[in-house]
């Protein structure tokens, strides 16, 4: 089985380093790392908070749509591709489980994300800690941001499995990822703000808002990196309500949804017929 | 000796389409069974049921002892699909090294397996820049991996040249001899017809006949033609002599039923003296083939 599932993950490596995947990612990472470093250490001084605390805080907004813009470019070949190349049938006819090929391929691409993450946030990190080595102490923050976000790729890897399960072809699938990538990681928020300001303190403000927060990956992974570095003043939107919604909530959401995702992309290519 | 493969009473229909009707048949060790039929006769979809690509309505089929697609019957089966296709990004070791290591077979055996389809010179180049032919022998190479004990060859040669198909053959009469069935399917006809045990015949989602050559032959009955060529100034003899025979190209043809094959030719040869060449003509596998194939349905 792990030797099935490594042999997947050593291909798609090959297949990802061909198509330049894992320069393109490490490349976005890096560059908007360390634009966001450079003008994230300006208002340092009036928040009383070390240098990389802030940066971190910066990397979290960045990261809520990049890792999930990333994630999905790499994943939403992954089902579509094999059916449209032809690659399926004859792979299915192997003695090899259908979970094992994701499997395999999750490791690849997770990996590929392990990299880029590290690499830009490293970045980030030693560019900071160089112009004010107090900064270190924001390290434990820097971390927190980094196992979250390989989750929230995790999870967003999954989801771009079962569209890439669920699109009659590649085109098709390219559209789904960018239209869910849009709903969850942009429309989302605006949508939620637009209902606040509405309800104007209201029922919806109180009940709704928060569950609706945890519910998508995306927000909880800003909730939780926010709330854990108590930097939400230096967030502002949506961010801004991350006071109201204790740590473990969106930690759980964090952790749950990785599963989740997963597990509907097991499920939703177990459903396609080559 | 028990069969490799034993279907009985398939059935498999899309929608309101039967792709098949209340198909039978085995394969044993050793045995190269063609499978014939136009293109929609059902030939790919019985060898992607057998493979355990799509589940079956009705029948029953056993692989290699195993239900199709049971990861006991995947661990014996080989395919090669109609226009093998790999990703392009990927070199021809690097796809048969991954190919290798799902088997549990060592990669390290990948450049030779490529040599043994004369595509070693070509392994580490990537398969988007092969050409059909050699991606076709990509697909051969990934059959070959770990000796499997069925092999499913949909339209194996199609896109190879002549001496490739030779060699192509030539493997698998090796494989066949080492105890491997094989059911492949071709519209090379003359192909199949040397290089093969048995012939199947698919029409409409039904099988509409099986055996050999020979057998088959004689089952369609077809008529014997033979041309036969006058000497000089004899042909209106000949014709007097023949009254079926017709004028055909500067010669005479004439046509019967295979038990009126000697009678026949023992009339011709009383005329000896006034013929100077004869053929005898038996239907080609061409004409047995549609004989079948339009008998039932169609």
């Amino acid at each position: 089985m792990i030797k099935r599932i490594l042999a997947t993950a050593v291909t798609e490596l090959h297949i990802a380093r061909r198509n330049r995947w894992v320069l393109i990612a490490v490349l976005l990472m890096v560059v908007f790392s360390l634009v966001l470093s450079a003008a994230g250490s300006a208002p340092t001084g009036a928040l009383g908070a070390d240098r990389l605390s802030v940066v971190v805080a910066s990397l979290t907004s960045l990261s809520v749509y990049l890792v999930p813009l990333v994630a999905l470019l790499m994943s939403f070949d992954a089902v579509a591709g094999e059916v449209e190349r032809g690659t399926l049938p004859l792979l299915l006819t192997y003695p090899v489980a259908r979970w094992e090929v994701l499997a395999g391929k999750l490791l690849a691409h997770t990996a590929i994300l392990v990299v880029a993450i590290i690499a830009g946030y490293g970045a980030a990190a030693v560019v900071t800690i160089v112009s004010d080595p107090a900064a270190v102490s924001g390290l434990g923050a820097l971390w927190r941001l980094t196992w979250t976000s390989v989750l929230l790729g995790a999870t967003f890897l999954g989801i771009g499995y079962a569209l890439s399960s669920l699109a009659r072809g590649v085109s098709g699938a390219a559209g789904l990822a960018i239209g869910l990538w849009l709903g969850l990681v942009v429309l989302y928020d605006l949508g939620l703000l637009a209902a606040v300001v509405l309800d104007n303190g209201g029922a919806f403000t109180t009940h709704v808002f928060p569950a609706a927060l945890l519910a998508n990956p995306a927000d909880a992974f800003r909730l939780f990196n926010l709330t854990a570095a108590q930097a939400t003043a230096a967030a502002s939107g949506v961010g801004g309500a991350a006071n109201a919604i204790p740590l473990w909530q969106s930690l759980s959401s964090i952790l749950v949804w990785p599963l989740l995702s997963l597990g509907l992309a097991a499920l939703t290519f177990r459903r396609v017929e080559p | 000796m028990t069969s490799t493969l034993t279907i009985s009473h398939l059935t498999k229909a899309f929608g309101p389409v039967r792709a098949l009707s209340d198909v039978s048949l085995r394969v044993d060790p050793g045995e190269r069974v063609a499978l014939l039929g136009h293109n929609g006769a059902g030939k790919s979809t019985l060898m992607k049921v057998i493979l355990g690509l799509i589940a079956p309505d009705g029948g029953e089929i056993a692989v290699c002892g195993s239900a199709p697609g049971q990861a006991g019957a995947r661990a014996q089966v080989a395919y090669l699909p109609e226009n093998a296709t790999f990703h392009s990004a990927l070199t021809g070791v690097e796809q048969i090294s991954y190919y290798m290591r799902l088997r549990h077979v060592d990669p390290a055996g990948a450049m030779d397996l490529l040599d043994r389809v004369g595509l070693a010179f070509a392994a580490r180049r990537r398969i988007g820049t092969y050409s059909k032919g050699m991606r076709q022998r990509v697909g051969l190479a990934q059959a070959l991996i770990g000796h499997p004990n069925l092999l499913v060859l949909d339209e194996p040669t199609s896109g190879l040249d002549p001496v490739s198909r030779r060699d192509f053959y030539e493997l698998l009469d090796k494989l066949a001899a080492d105890g491997a069935a094989i059911l492949l399917s071709s519209h090379a006809l003359t192909e199949v017809e040397a290089r093969t045990d048995r012939l199947l015949i698919l029409s409409g989602g039904r099988l509409v006949a099986s055996g050999t050559l020979p057998e088959l032959r004689r089952e369609a009955a077809l008529p014997v033609a033979m041309h036969v060529t006058a000497l000089n100034g004899y042909e209106p003899d000949i014709l007097a002599a023949l009254p079926d025979a017709i004028r055909v190209n500067g010669g005479l043809h004439l046509t019967c039923a295979q038990d009126e094959k000697l009678a026949t030719l023992a009339r011709i040869s009383a005329l000896r003296s006034k013929v100077a060449d004869l053929d005898v003509i038996p239907p080609s596998l061409e004409d047995i083939y549609s004989y079948f194939s339009r008998r039932d349905g169609q």
